[in-house]
């Protein structure tokens, strides 16, 4: 039957109209479509953008100087002069917390990229390589089968209290969850036609790694970073809070929160704000992390 | 006679399975069981058999993406299953692959020049950048492509054009031979007889040989010199095309055959309906590992595995009915 079919159609194409608008690649036009159609994300953005402007400009905005104590303005609510109140010492809330987001927003994306860096680099290689993956992934195990907050607590038992080692701890607590996500996305794609075909062409193992597998797993990578930023900084300021991490006069949310419940009974508005700010950015990092994921899945329309 | 371009010798691919807690003593997955044949150059190879029969495990074995584990793969007088990773890195330019699923083969994030300069640059096929696009756009003029292809991404392609391009990537680094694993099982009927044809005409101005894995017994027969029929991890009968069609030796040959449908409505045909499921590869059954479904079967396949039996020349069947031993056993 096939035999009856010319043989002179070799330079045919396909007629298919090709479909030049549904790439599903990272930054394309469809891409951001969805992220527009997403409320969740949008929201999330616009409190992220918030946050990150006040914290840039917060030496050029801030009312007062951050740390001079004016003792006559001590413990002072919200009014027109200090419009989120002042703390025990006369300084003003508004202007430390423009400051802190600086220290919280910085200890977030430097944990985040510390965790993100070494757990893609083990993910990797626990998915790759698959006679490494049972030692890499038993120490994982063995690392999540503590709540993060506690390890954070006693890797800074370890290493001692200060804003660098919270922030260490920090990197190193979130960094099971990267190789767990990682490990699974390279497990999926390792499988795939496209990577036979580039063994078979004796594509060498780092090169497939770096062209084929990198790109592909890049999604949930990005997904994960913006969870774990929000996740970061909320574990930040509780070794804050606790006393571990930031030390006061650093007007780090987590610190200011800590300062501030001494003041409860006294001064609300001490306590109330920071911890506010801190509750809105990490909300801001889920909403946008969810709307990344559904605007990412290549399965959602 | 001429050295044949890959002989396969008593090649076993066993996968180990997990032992559990309570079921103790090691057994495998027998994927590949012992398969023997050559390729000549320039001819085609068929091979056909059932889901599940170790086709494609062949396939891979010989070009080692996955380790036979036992037998010898002679390629160009060169022994292929010991070689160190350099060694057959440099081979893997004469032996190539085209995969089953055309969505799956290529890299959705990479262009298809990216795809076939990658296959280029790995064996150092053409000095520069230009040169190598220069090559990319031959490669695809080669399969039925444009040159103006070169920039886009896979998804922007239907099956039979991905197909097209995992076919250029496999020749691409000019080899000599190419295993095609069910290459147009996953396309439309109209453009599996245009990429058997582009196979075809490819062979001829290549001067390539293949290796063609396919379930469908129209296109193997359309494709191939020779045909070999596979039965869980065995080769049961292996002969050149036409006497395989006109009398089919292997009673599990008979009714794959009996089962291609015809044409002609007036045509009737017995059809042998093999029932019961195949057996399994972990556990395959004693002697013959057909006999479990078998029509003609005797005591002695229960109990004594079939030798290989040269019927005619260059035609063998593993079978008891043709072995002098045993013949007389099925009158």
């Amino acid at each position: 039957m096939l035999k009856s079919i010319e043989k002179n159609n070799l330079s045919f194409v396909d007629p298919d109209p090709i479909d030049t608008q549904s790439k599903t690649n990272l930054f394309s036009n469809n891409f951001f479509n969805k992220i527009k159609k997403n409320k969740g994300a949008i929201i999330g953005s616009v409190i992220l953008l918030f946050f990150i402007i006040t914290s840039a400009l917060a030496p050029i905005i801030a009312p007062y100087p951050v740390n001079e104590m004016n003792f006559d303005d001590s413990l002072q609510g919200p009014s027109l002069e200090h419009w989120l109140g002042t703390d025990e010492f006369g300084r003003d809330i508004w202007t430390r917390m423009l400051h802190g987001g600086r220290v919280s927003l910085l200890m977030g994306l430097f944990a985040v990229t510390i965790s993100g860096t070494i757990g893609v680099v083990l993910g990797v290689i626990a998915g790759y390589y698959r006679k490494l993956d049972i030692y890499i992934m038993q120490f994982i195990d063995i690392l999540m089968t503590f709540p993060s907050l506690l390890m954070a607590i006693a890797i800074v038992a370890v290493l001692g209290v200060g804003l660098t080692n919270a922030m260490i701890a920090v990197a190193i607590s979130a960094v099971p969850s990267f190789v767990r996500v990682v490990r699974g996305a390279v497990l999926s794609i390792r499988e795939t036609e496209y990577i036979e075909a580039a063994r078979a062409l004796g594509v060498k193992n780092w090169k497939i790694i770096g062209r084929h597998i990198l790109p592909n797993v890049i999604s949930p990578i990005i997904i994960l970073a913006t969870l774990e930023f929000g996740g970061s900084i909320l574990s930040a300021a509780s070794l804050s809070f606790l006393g571990l991490g930031a030390q006061p006069p650093n007007p780090e949310w987590g610190a200011l929160v800590y300062v501030g419940k001494s003041f409860l009974s006294q001064a609300w508005w001490m306590t109330l704000f920071p911890g506010l700010a801190i509750m809105l950015v990490v909300l801001g990092f889920n909403l946008l992390g969810d709307g990344l994921r559904d605007a990412l899945d290549p399965k959602s329309k | 006679m001429n050295q044949p371009l890959l002989s396969v010798k008593d090649l076993k691919t066993h996968f180990p399975v997990k032992k559990k807690l309570f079921n103790k003593g090691s057994h495998s997955i027998r994927a590949v069981d012992g398969i023997s044949f050559h390729v000549n150059k320039g001819e085609t190879l068929g091979i056909v058999g059932e889901s599940g029969c170790g086709k494609s495990t062949m396939g891979r074995s010989i070009l080692r993406l996955i380790e036979p584990t036992e037998g010898s793969i002679v390629f160009e007088g060169r022994e292929v299953t010991t070689l160190d990773q350099t060694n057959l890195r440099k081979l893997r330019s004469k032996m190539q692959i085209v995969f089953q699923d055309p969505y799956a083969s290529l890299n959705p994030k990479m262009t298809v020049g990216a795809i076939l300069g990658e296959a280029l640059s790995t064996h150092q096929l053409g000095q520069s950048a230009k040169e190598r696009k220069k090559k990319v756009e031959n490669l695809l003029l080669k399969v039925g492509l444009s040159h103006t292809h070169i920039g886009r991404y896979p998804h922007e392609f239907s099956g039979g054009q991905r197909q097209r391009i995992g076919i250029a990537r496999a020749i691409a680094v000019n080899p000599s031979l190419i295993i095609a694993d069910e290459p147009v099982s996953a396309l439309d009927v109209s453009v599996q007889a245009q990429v058997l044809n582009l196979f075809q005409d490819l062979k001829e101005t290549l001067g390539l040989t293949y290796i063609f894995i396919a379930h469908d017994l129209s296109v193997v027969k359309h494709v191939s010199d020779r045909i070999g029929v596979m039965y869980l991890g065995k080769i049961v009968e292996l002969s050149d095309k036409r006497q395989l069609f006109q009398k089919p030796l292997h009673p599990y040959t008979q009714a794959l055959m009996s089962a291609v449908p015809s044409l002609d409505p007036d045509i009737k045909k017995n059809r042998i309906i093999l029932t019961g499921d195949v057996p399994s590869a972990s556990n395959p059954p004693t002697g013959c590992s057909f006999h479990t479904r078998c029509r003609f079967k005797k005591n002695v396949c229960e109990s004594v595995a079939p030798r290989e039996i040269e019927v005619s020349s260059g035609r063998f069947v593993n079978c008891h009915m043709y072995d002098n031993e045993y013949k007389r056993d099925f009158n």
